[in-house]
């Protein structure tokens, strides 16, 4: 019975301790303010999510180390509740109802992928609550009029859009024959789109268009009517698992094609997994660490790579760097409507216009970052067989130059 | 295009079969162990892909992966074995129902523990295997595709042996055909359970390994192997190698061809199709045959 007595006692006290700590969460307390996220910590997009709270924690740490955020005269330190969504979106949802409603967080942060944010953003949008996301591209989010949310990086459309203009330059202005495999999900799928749109405004024809289903891990029989039907261009957008397929079979197969741009290279550490069969590649990004955009909190690009290095053991993926261009965007507009009022804070987000050492940041009525674009790199292998990503499009900041045609199998 | 450029359909026909090969070698563990135990086994896939990530370990420390179809099989044996002791033998005589979902709950628990151990990249080993080219480089095959159809093959092919020579094999056959009486004439069929189960992971290893050769893993690649492997089964029968090697290498070929005719998107859509159709057919057979006996 005493025994019993104890328990009780102990299970209610933890009860109480549980439930004021739940109120004392709630929005600006004290000197902090407290933003919400939903991250995938574990289940498919665990590696990326813990990309994603990395960037996060860097921001937050610099940000709050370097002076904080000034409102109202007074001094204001960021700080994050984190909930594992467990990589599904019913799960995401659910958590930002918590955070919003029973955590009172007033401002949100995106989690990881399109699809987690588009579970998310009916919820803030239906509690009024600003939510800077940094990991959802779809062109879907954009178009659905939500107020109160703002994507630093480039809308997916616009993914490859770059790879198609520069193989249309390179061909004397004339359009070219385009070879297309695109997995059947939202992103990709939007990627695709963008590629339409691309190759209706240059005259380009596209020639192969697969759409190749989730489960599917094969693409030879989309590489066998490459190599019977010779396009200039072949594009292929399938996550980590289409990249290292693609290359993969392309190396095993000799396929020849003058040009091969492909999404998610840093992602799938293609050319770490791959060595000299990733060779020139073309990989679209959203940010590379040599790009040369400023900010007073980490610099540049090089210096952000460096200390992210330090602090986290890994050269940063563009993943983690938009991360932490949130927070910055976040400060930036917390002080420049100087006030903690959801629907000031959101008009102020609205308003942003300002480099971060991720890039211009500037949004659409629609929430999409109009002011960025997106950049190519190729991967480059020296003799030893060593490989490194380097930018080669846009040529405003470019480090190497553009190798094209892809020299012939039969010739390396 | 089949039509425009004819190297196109021996370069499918080759594509299907060597595909066919590898998946028929998924579908044979899950026969034998369906067969025998009346088992079907959701966590197939996942035990795939859990031999995938041996060969794909012996890989990062420098050891070539094919060595992996020979260290992989013994492991996943003991794994198999560990799942039989723990889980299958307590739902092995009650009704499917209770065994798949059994076996669904060891997937997602595959799937969960994979992703907490290996992460959620996928992951891929080189082989190093270069290309065959054949007719003036028309047909073009990696020669790992090739290593992966012949591994199958002396994998079944000793198995068969096995199967007919070995005094378990022969235990596993007497069980198959009716547990109660092989008890009675002396058969361990606790024993003999615990190894089918075992052998059924250790296949699963050796298609692992290979997948990781010429495919890509991840934890949660493993249901569609899955699905595959039983839906070569339901098409060859319980029980029928011969059977299965030729309904596997089938659907690849067919799958080759869709893919070519219909486009990539209908590829795995008109298998399904394929299956829905030998289903009815064999079910129009059936009746007919009962209305004979009337």
């Amino acid at each position: 019975m005493k025994i019993k007595n104890i328990i009780i006692t102990f299970v209610s006290a933890i009860a109480i301790l549980f439930s004021t700590s739940v109120v004392s969460f709630a929005k600006v307390v004290g000197d902090k303010i407290i933003l919400g996220a939903a991250i995938s910590l574990t289940g498919k997009y665990s590696s990326n999510g813990v990309h994603t709270q990395n960037g996060y924690n860097m921001a937050v740490d610099r940000i709050n180390s370097m002076g904080g955020v000034k409102v109202g005269g007074k001094t204001y330190k960021f700080d994050i509740i984190y909930y594992d969504d467990e990589s599904n979106p019913k799960r995401a949802a659910q958590l930002a109802e918590r955070l919003i409603s029973q955590d009172g967080v007033e401002f949100m942060l995106g989690p990881y992928s399109s699809g987690l944010t588009k579970a998310i953003a009916p919820v803030t949008e239906k509690y009024g609550v600003p939510m800077v996301e940094a990991n959802g591209a779809s062109r879907s989010l954009f178009t659905k009029g939500y107020k109160y949310l703002f994507a630093v990086l480039a809308p997916a459309n616009l993914y490859l859009d770059v790879a198609i203009r520069t193989a249309v330059e390179l061909n004397g202005g004339k359009g070219v024959r385009i070879a297309q495999a695109f997995e059947q999900d939202a992103f990709s799928q939007d990627v695709r789109l963008g590629i339409l749109d691309a190759a209706k405004e240059t005259g380009s024809e596209i020639i192969i268009d697969d759409k190749l289903p989730k489960e599917l891990n094969d693409m030879a029989a989309t590489l066998v009517k490459v190599k019977q039907m010779k396009p200039d261009v072949l594009v292929v957008s399938g996550h980590t698992k289409g990249a290292l397929t693609a290359i993969r079979q392309i190396a095993e197969m000799k396929v020849d094609v003058p040009m091969l741009a492909m999404t998610h290279c840093d992602a799938a550490k293609l050319s770490k997994q791959h060595g000299k069969n990733s060779q020139y590649a073309l990989c679209a990004s959203q940010w590379h660490k040599t790009l040369t955009y400023k900010d007073d909190f980490f610099k540049d690009g090089m210096t952000y790579a460096a200390d992210f290095d330090k602090e986290f053991g890994y050269d940063p993926p563009y993943q983690s760097a938009e991360s932490s261009a949130a927070l910055l965007v976040f400060k930036d507009a917390f002080e420049r409507a100087n006030s903690f009022d959801q629907k000031k804070v959101r008009d102020a987000l609205a308003a942003t216009n300002m480099q971060t050492f991720y890039g211009n940041i500037k949004f659409a009525p629609g929430g999409q970052n109009v002011d960025k674009p997106m950049v190519l790199f190729q991967v480059m292998c020296d003799g030893a067989g060593k490989c490194e990503n380097k930018v080669v499009a846009p040529l405003k900041w470019a480090s190497a130059e553009l190798i094209h045609p892809i020299p012939k199998w039969s010739d390396r | 295009m089949v039509f425009q450029y004819p190297m196109i359909t021996v370069q499918a026909c080759l594509d299907g079969i060597l595909l066919g090969i590898l998946f028929a070698l998924i579908a044979y563990g899950m026969a034998l162990q369906w067969g025998v135990m009346n088992i079907i086994n959701i966590a197939q896939g996942d035990l795939v892909i859990l031999g995938g990530y041996i060969a794909y370990f012996m890989y990062l420390y420098g050891i070539h992966p094919a060595w992996g179809v020979i260290v992989s099989p013994i492991i996943m044996y003991f794994v198999g074995v560990g799942i039989y002791k723990l889980v299958i033998n307590k739902v092995v005589d009650r009704d499917l129902f209770i065994s798949i979902l059994a076996t669904f709950g060891i997937s997602i628990l595959f799937m969960q523990l994979m992703n907490f151990a290996f992460g959620a990249d996928v992951v891929l080993a080189n082989s190093g295997y270069g290309t065959t080219f054949l007719f003036d480089s028309a047909v073009v095959l990696p020669n790992s595709k090739i290593f992966s159809a012949f591994v199958s093959i002396v994998f079944a092919i000793c198995l068969v042996i096995y199967m007919k020579k070995s005094k378990l094999g022969r235990a596993i056959r007497a069980t198959a055909q009716n547990a109660r009486a092989a008890k009675i004439l002396g058969v361990d069929t606790e024993k003999v359970y615990a190894a089918t189960f075992g052998l059924n992971a250790a296949l699963c290893g050796v298609a692992g390994a290979l997948i990781s050769i010429t495919f890509t893993i991840h934890p949660y690649m493993g249901l569609p192997y899955t699905i595959r492997s039983f839906m070569i089964v339901i098409v060859a029968g319980l029980g029928n190698l011969p059977g299965v090697a030729m309904s596997g290498m089938g659907l690849g070929v067919f799958e080759e061809f869709a893919d070519y005719i219909l486009g990539t998107e209908f590829r795995i859509g008109s298998v399904f199709l394929l299956l829905v159709l030998i289903l009815v057919y064999r079910r129009f057979k059936l009746s007919r045959k009962r209305e004979y006996l009337k």
